[in-house]
Order: structure tokens, then sequence, then C-alpha cells
């Protein structure tokens, strides 16, 4: 073994010594030159896709933002505006609509998994609600305008008849069941197993001692929770709902094979006059598109992913925040 | 408050519990009365009789443990019931979705459906070959992307990039990229088409591009997590040994990851391989076998069952039928790359911990 | 087959903080040095800088020099990956790689570094630093099983085997025996006394009695308080550290009144 330290060629004498970066890789070892350039070249390469997205949406999309507004009304679509607004109306709708239900549901699983159920059950029970994450959105679409819809059509007809005079259940039920509110069942399916894994993840750091004081105290397991899990959880709650938001805003199949949905902005549930969502209407019109009508889809596109982009942000940010000031991590 | 005032007043370590047997009895009880009542007023509506059974035996339990137990006590059996309630409330659609999947689409799970494309085929009969070669075409050229850009991205950022800027934000830009509705890299993929080859160009390879746009923040969060599990002090004893950085990262590093990154990319591809919307856009559709993935539109499996779901022929019955085929033939590959990836993941864990 | 370190003046850094001020000593030969001194003292920390290990930390970096007979450890061109290699380390928790066996554990730093070397020499290798480690007897039946299936004190003892078929100058220890039971402490501090035949050996260890027992000279570091840089306070043969030291502080910390 040679005794040098030292690779060739040997250092320059009289030069001033700097101080070794340890950051810094040998220059001279071309294994290790190569392999950090290519890992470095890999992470750059994602911030360019990334780059990329933006520009060719852009690009793609900027005829239909900044064509005349009289030709795209020729065209039987008008003002980009205009014609997105009832769709981002429709987005925005379904995917409140689909928390509101999968919220509630999501946190009672999670808490069950972590708190509620024997300890050797915990984990074949996650997987057990993983599977739900694993099922495709086709198939969920099928399910849901196939199997849900009909079955649902009594459940509207007696919410109609019995609590109609709420606005919600207002209006002539749909006689196909294939509304809003079905497509909203089917999106909070989906969004559920991402609520639930995130929410059992924060509620299993909540540190045992809080929890330990608490049943210390005298308090019963529901006292213990609402004591100390909730509190503890409830950054991480809200983060897992806005991350479950931005899933159900950009979830395309479940909206497009459920929902017949036209330009209605309304907030009858039951009816079949329903808005539709950005990525139903995309879904539902691009592959007869062409010309102009392409680039106006696209831009739309655009929008629903600065929509999520925003709601996702937010979420991080919640995340982040958190993580700074519990210590949990 | 007066309660646990009066609880501390009485040194008594008892107080009134419900027997054992409460639990059951009551849940038996009120199922057999939401039955009888929805069989006699709605036909038998086994949905109704659930809910039925469900609201009764909340109420039954809430006033006995209130007469016996207490308030406090009460409320903590309250919240045990809706919190398994919501547990079981979710194993309906996942139940129900099997069970259709099943049912349906066992009427074609035969050997014409994996033999046969669309090809001329109007009404029954026929099969799904091509779409399932497409699926196979597409997602393959996805992996072939994403699996070595996130993998080495994933290294860079557990073992080189470690809290400096540019990590910080690739880090940053892979949650962006994880939040990107599926629709719009399908989109992203068709504009880079229409602006590299020609407007309305459809392929396999735009829809390989538009899932690694999907793939490629998954394998980088999965894999960077597993390779940050992989103690320091594994790496400090390579270094000691005067064993260059990359050589760590390569003999050492990945080695002692390697079943938690082949399970996460495992995943990965369960994860993408059911996506439709991107397809739809990219990949387009076709009756026919398609072998190359760089022209013309290919048909995937996701996009045969949306396109027998949607468009369906004179004979619709036939078309669903291949669709439910499809979505159980979809299923079951999902099942089986998330069974294997979590096989892996357990059966071959390096005992890292002690 | 052995080297003499000396620094002078040095002083480690992490980020702007300063963790070890000053520190000049010298280290012979064919001798055990063991340093001394309460937590947080830097004594692990100086002792990284003789094989430039704390480099894997980040920001973490230093002034001055630490020569090896003469040579530069922070000269120009110095590659930290060929000091690595004349300087082997042994750390607190035994870490045989959980991916190899006994065998290939042993000859990681070869294989590890692409070197090629015929089977009979890897054999024989694979022999002597198991001896040398005082392991052989009890594994030279199954080579071929992982090494983390031994047991702690196995492992830390292949650990040494694994830096010693590297035949390194300089045996660097990081308290290698803290997370040991007593019976495989009394093995390793055998192991340590026959070491020192042959190479130069420095240990770091919380245990004063066993810095008494294996040690020829002591160094002694110290704190005055959080916060500020550590320092070395004395060094000296061990019998006159333990029994006549001329620091009040080294004093205070041998008797117990502190650390």
């Amino acid at each position: 073994m040679s005794q040098k330290l030292t690779r060739e060629p040997e250092a320059a004498p009289g030069k001033p010594e700097p101080t070794p970066s340890p950051a810094r890789p040998d220059p001279k070892r071309p294994g290790e030159t190569v392999f950090r350039g290519f890992a470095l070249g890999a992470g750059i390469a994602i911030l360019a896709i990334l780059a990329a997205v933006a520009t060719f949406l852009l690009i793609q999309g900027s005829p239909a933002l900044l064509a005349d507004p009289a030709a795209l009304t020729a065209k039987g679509y008008g003002p980009f505006l205009e014609w997105v607004l009832p769709y981002v109306f429709g987005t925005v709708w379904a995917a409140v609509l689909a928390l509101a239900m999968a919220v509630p549901v999501a946190i009672g699983i999670a808490l069950f998994i972590s708190h509620y159920a024997p300890r050797r059950l915990a984990q074949p029970l996650g997987y057990v609600i993983d599977l739900l994450a694993a099922v495709p959105s086709v198939v969920f679409g099928l399910w849901g305008s196939l199997m849900l819809a009909p079955a649902v059509r009594p459940l509207f007809t007696w919410l109609n008849a019995n609590l109609g005079f709420i606005p919600l259940f207002s209006g002539q039920v749909s006689g196909t069941g294939r509304t809003i509110f079905t497509a909203a069942i089917v999106l909070a399916t989906m969004v559920l197993p991402i609520i639930t894994s995130l929410c059992r993840e924060v509620f299993l750091q909540t540190p045992k001692l809080h929890e330990e004081a608490a049943l210390a105290l005298g308090a019963t397991r529901w006292e213990m929770v609402k004591m100390s899990v909730f509190p503890f959880a409830r950054p991480g709650i809200i983060a897992a709902v806005m991350l479950g938001l931005g899933r159900a805003l950009g979830e395309t199949m479940a909206v497009t094979m459920v929902l017949s949905g036209g330009r209605n902005i309304t907030f009858q549930i039951l009816t079949s006059e329903n808005p539709n969502s950005i990525a139903a209407q995309i879904a539902q019109n691009f592959p007869e598109a062409f010309g102009l009508k392409t680039n106006q889809l696209i831009a739309a596109g655009l929008v629903l992913f600065l929509i999520t982009l925003v709601v996702n942000m937010i979420a991080r940010w919640i995340v982040a925040r958190r993580a700074a000031y519990s210590g949990a991590n | 408050m007066t309660t646990l005032s009066q609880t501390l007043a009485s040194d008594a370590l008892t107080s009134g519990r419900l027997p054992r047997f409460t639990v059951p009895v009551i849940a038996v009880a009120s199922l057999l009365v939401g039955i009888a009542v929805a069989s006699l007023f709605a036909g038998g509506n086994l949905a109704l009789a659930a809910v039925l059974g469900f609201v009764l035996y909340l109420l039954a339990m809430e006033t006995a443990a209130r007469v016996v137990e207490g308030a406090r006590q009460a409320s903590d059996r309250r919240a045990t019931t809706l919190v398994t309630g919501a547990f079981i409330l979710a194993l309906l659609p996942l139940g129900s979705v099997a069970w259709e999947a099943i049912s349906k689409g066992i009427a074609r799970f035969d050997l014409n459906y994996f033999t046969m494309s669309m090809r001329n085929i109007v009404g029954a009969g026929g099969g799904a070959v091509h779409a399932i070669y497409g699926t196979l075409y597409v997602t393959g050229l996805a992996s072939l992307m994403s699996i070595p850009i996130g993998l080495l991205t994933a290294i860079y950022l557990s073992e080189y990039g470690r809290g400096n800027r540019l990590a910080k934000s690739i880090t940053f830009f892979v949650d962006v990229m994880t939040g990107i509705p599926s629709i719009v890299a399908g989109l992203f993929a068709y504009a880079l088409m229409g602006l590299l080859i020609g407007p309305g160009f459809k392929s396999g390879f735009s829809g390989s591009i538009a899932l690694s746009v999907l793939m490629i923040p998954v394998v980088v969060r999965s894999s960077e997590e597993i390779l940050r599990l992989v103690p320091n002090e594994l790496r400090e004893a390579s270094y000691a040994l005067g064993v260059p950085k990359w050589l760590t990262i390569v003999r050492i590093v990945v080695p002692t990851a390697i079943s938690g990154l082949i399970s996460g990319i495992i995943l990965s591809i369960a994860r993408v391989i059911g996506e439709t919307a991107p397809l739809l856009i990219a990949s387009g559709f076709t009756a026919s076998l398609n072998n190359n993935p760089f022209d013309n539109p290919m048909m995937t499996l996701p996009v045969f069952v949306y396109d027998s779901y949607a468009h369906p022929g004179t004979d619709v019955q036939a078309y669903w039928d291949r669709a439910w085929t499809g979505a159980l033939t979809l299923i079951l590959i999902v099942m089986l790359l998330n069974l294997i990836g979590r096989l892996i993941a357990r059966r071959f864990a390096p005992k890292i911990g002690r | 087959m052995s080297k003499r370190i000396e620094t002078t003046d040095l002083n480690v850094y992490y980020g702007s903080f300063r963790a070890v001020e000053d520190v000049t000593i010298t280290i012979e030969p064919r001798t055990v040095t063991a340093f001394i001194g309460p937590s947080g003292c830097g004594k692990s920390t100086f002792l990284r800088t003789l094989n430039r290990m704390h480099e894997v930390i980040p920001g973490a970096h230093v002034e001055g020099e630490v020569l090896l007979d003469g040579e530069n450890l922070y000269g120009v061109g110095v590659d930290p990956v060929r000091v690595r290699r004349q300087v082997g380390m042994v750390f607190q928790r035994p870490n045989p790689f959980p991916t190899m066996s006994i065998k290939e554990n042993v000859l990681a730093g070869i294989r590890l570094n692409n070197k090629r070397m015929p089977r009979a020499e890897q054999d024989d290798l694979v022999e002597r630093s198991l001896r040398g480690a005082n392991l052989w007897e009890e594994v030279k039946n199954r080579l071929e099983l992982p090494g983390s299936g031994l047991s702690g004190g196995q492992q830390q003892r292949l650990c040494i085997a694994r830096a010693i078929a590297m035949e390194p100058q300089v045996l660097l220890m990081d308290e290698p025996c803290s997370a040991l039971d007593p019976i495989s402490t009394l093995a390793i501090e055998d192991l340590i006394s026959e070491l020192k035949e042959q190479y130069t050996i420095v240990i770091v260890t919380h245990n004063m009695q066993q810095a008494a027992r294996v040690s020829d000279v002591t160094a002694f570091f110290n704190i005055a308080g959080t916060g500020s840089p550590g320092r070395l306070i004395e060094v000296g043969p061990t019998d006159k550290i333990f029994s006549a030291p001329d620091e009040k502080a080294t004093e205070d910390y041998i008797s117990g009144r502190f650390g």
C-alpha cells in the first residue's frame, strides 16, 4: 500500500494553504466527480421538468388567453375567464363536498387505528385502508356511475322529500342518481385514505407522556384524546385536509365518469343540473378537441394547476411551521 | 366537573360498570330491530337496516351508559362507537368495489380477453390485449425514465445536499410536483409533443412522459426516506476504511437500503399504472395493437376501461362487461404489485436497528 | 508499521463555533494514548481530526496542522480518503456492515476500494486480521454468516479486525467499549495491549479505570463551561496523571469531583 497521503501530481510547493473545504469532493477522483455529477444532474433535471411543465402549458395555453374574445365567442365558448369560471366553481364545490364527508370519517378511522384498535391489529387495519388508495381512479369511476349512482337514488328521493327545505337538497331529484353529490361521495372515498394515513401518523406522534399524564389524571380514553391527542395533532390534521383537498381538486376520472355536468353554478346537489369540474371538462372534451379549443382546455389545465399549487403550498407551509415548533420530529 | 369532584369526594374505587356482555347484546338487538323495521317498511333494504341498527345501538348504549356509568363514561362509549363506525364505513366502498369488479368482471375474464384486441370488433367478443401491451409499454418506459432520475435525486438529497440551498429547493419542488393533478401532467406531455413533433401527436411515449412527471416525485420521496434510515455509523465505518464517498454510497448505503428502495419503486409503479386521465390526453385511443410506443396512439388498460364505459356501441352490455373485466385486471395488477412491494420490504430488510 | 502524530495549535470549528482550542500534543508510535475528560470537552472531536473524519459533519473544519511522521494531513493536495487508509478508526457502537458476512466485513476495506486480491491472499488476510483481533477462534467456522449475528463484543472485535486489515499506521478508538458489557470490555482491553506492539493507538474513554489500565500516556481535556471551547489541560505518562498531576483540574476530575 502506498504510504503517500497525496495523490499525483504532487502538491505545488509554496502555494498558500487553503482551508480544505469538506463539502467539495476531491476533483482528482473521477468516480466521485462523475457520480456526484449524475446525482446533481438528476436533481436539476427535476427542476427543469417542473419548469418545462409550466412553460409548455403556458405556451400551448396562451393562444386561448390572448385570443380575441369575439373570436372565442364566435366559436361558442366565450372569453376565457367567463368560460372557465363555472368549471372553477364546479371543481371547488365538488372538492368541498367530498371533504365535508371524508374528513370526519378519516379522523375517526385514523383515531380507531392509532388509539382504539388492538395494538396487533393496528398495522393490518392500516393496510386495509391503504388498499382503498391503491384502487385505480377509473375503477372508482366505473363503480360510482354503474353501481353507486343507482344505489343512492332512494336516499336522494328521501332527502329531497324530507329535508327539501334545505337549499342543498331542494330541486327536482335527478332520475339517474348521477349528480354532484354522487361524484362527491366517490371523491370522498378516494381522498379518505390520504387524509387517514396522514392523520394516523400525526396521532401516533402524540407524546406518550402527554397521553399518560391525561390518563393519570383519571381521564377516560375519549377525554385523553380530546386533552392530549387533538391539540397536538391540530396543525397536522389541517395539513392533511389541505393535501386531501389538493387531491380532490385535481381528481379527474371520478367526476368525468359519474357526472354529466354543464356550465351550471348551483348549490343544489340532487338535481340533474350539475356543475362540471375543470379536470372532467378537459377529459370529456380533449379527445375530440382541435385548434383553439385544445388551447383553451390546456389553459384551463393551467388554472387547475395554479389552484392545486396554492392549496398544496398552504398545506406544506402548515406542515413546515408545525415541524419547526412542535419538536415532534 | 361536578362528576369529577363527586368521584373524588367518595374514595370508592368501584363505580357502576356495564357488564361485558352489554355491548354484543345491544349491538345484536339493534341490528335485528333495524333489519325488522327495514324489511317491514322498506322491502328489506340492507343499507337502511344497517343505518337504523347503528343509530339504535348509539341511542341504547348512550342511555344504558348514562344510567349505570355516568355522563363521562357515556361520552367515552359514544366516541368509541363513532370511531369504530367510521372504520367500518370505510370498508363498505372497499368491499363494494371489490365485489362489483369480481362479480361483473369475471364474465369476460377469459382467454379471448387476454389474447384479442378490439380490432374489427363491434359488440361482444374481443379483448384488451392491445391495452395490456400498451400499459406495459407506457409504464415500462415511464419507469425507465423515472427510476434513475428519482433514485439519483434521492441520493443527492440524502447524501450530498443535506441542508444546502439547492437541496432545499429540489425538495420543495418535488413537493410541488407531488401535487400536480394527473390530467395536467397529461396536458404537459401533449403540449410538449405538440411543440416538438406536431400538433395532435399522440403516442405511448407521450403517456410515459406524463406518467414520469407523476412518478418521479413518488420515487424521490420514498427513496430519500429509506436512504435516511441507513445509520450514519455505516457511512462513517466506510469512510474510516478510506473508502471514497461515492463508493460508500454505491457499495454500502444503497445495498443496505436496497429492499426498501425496490419496495418503494414497485409501489410507485403501482401508483401510476392505474392512471387514466393523463393517458387519455397524451396516448389517446385505438382499437388495435400498437407495438411502437413512439408513434400513433396507444391504448392502455385504464383508458380501455374508460373508453368501453363511455363509448359503448350498440351492444352496451358487452362493452360494460369488458370495462368491468378491465377494472378487475387493473385491481389485480395493482394489488399484486402492492403485495410484492410490501413483501420485499419486510422479507429482505437487513437488520439495521439493534 | 506505526507513525508519530504531532499537532500544533490545532483548532476545530463547527461552523463559526470553536469546539476545540489550541491543542498541541505529540502522540508516540507503539504506545497507547488515552484521551479523558468530561462530556463535551472535545476529545472525540479532536480524535476525529486525526483522520479527517470530522469532515463528515457539515461545517466542521480545522485550523492548524496535524503531522503524521512529519507530513501534514491538512496540507495542499492531501486526500482525506488516503489519510483514512493509514489512520484507521473504531467507533463507539460496533457497526459491522449488515449486508456483508463476517469475512466480507474484514475484507470490506480492500473490496470497497475496488482492489483485486487473489483468493489465497484474501483468506490469509482474513485469518491474520481476525487473529489480530482475537476473534478467529470464535468465528472461524462461520465466516460466511452475517456479521450482525455476533454478540456486541464480538462485533466490536470484528470492527477492529476490519480496521487492521487495512494495515493502518495508527488506530483511533472512540469509546470502543462504551456499548459493551464488562466481559467484552476486558477482551477489548486485552486486545489493545497486544495491538500496541504494532500500532500507534489513540483511545477516547469515559472510563478512567480503563484509561489507567490500558494506556501509557493520558491526555486530559476540559471545558470552562458550556459554549466555550474544549482545551487540552495536561498530558503525561498515565502513572503520573493518575497519581500526581500538575494541574488542579486534572486532579479534581481524576478524584471524581466533577465529570
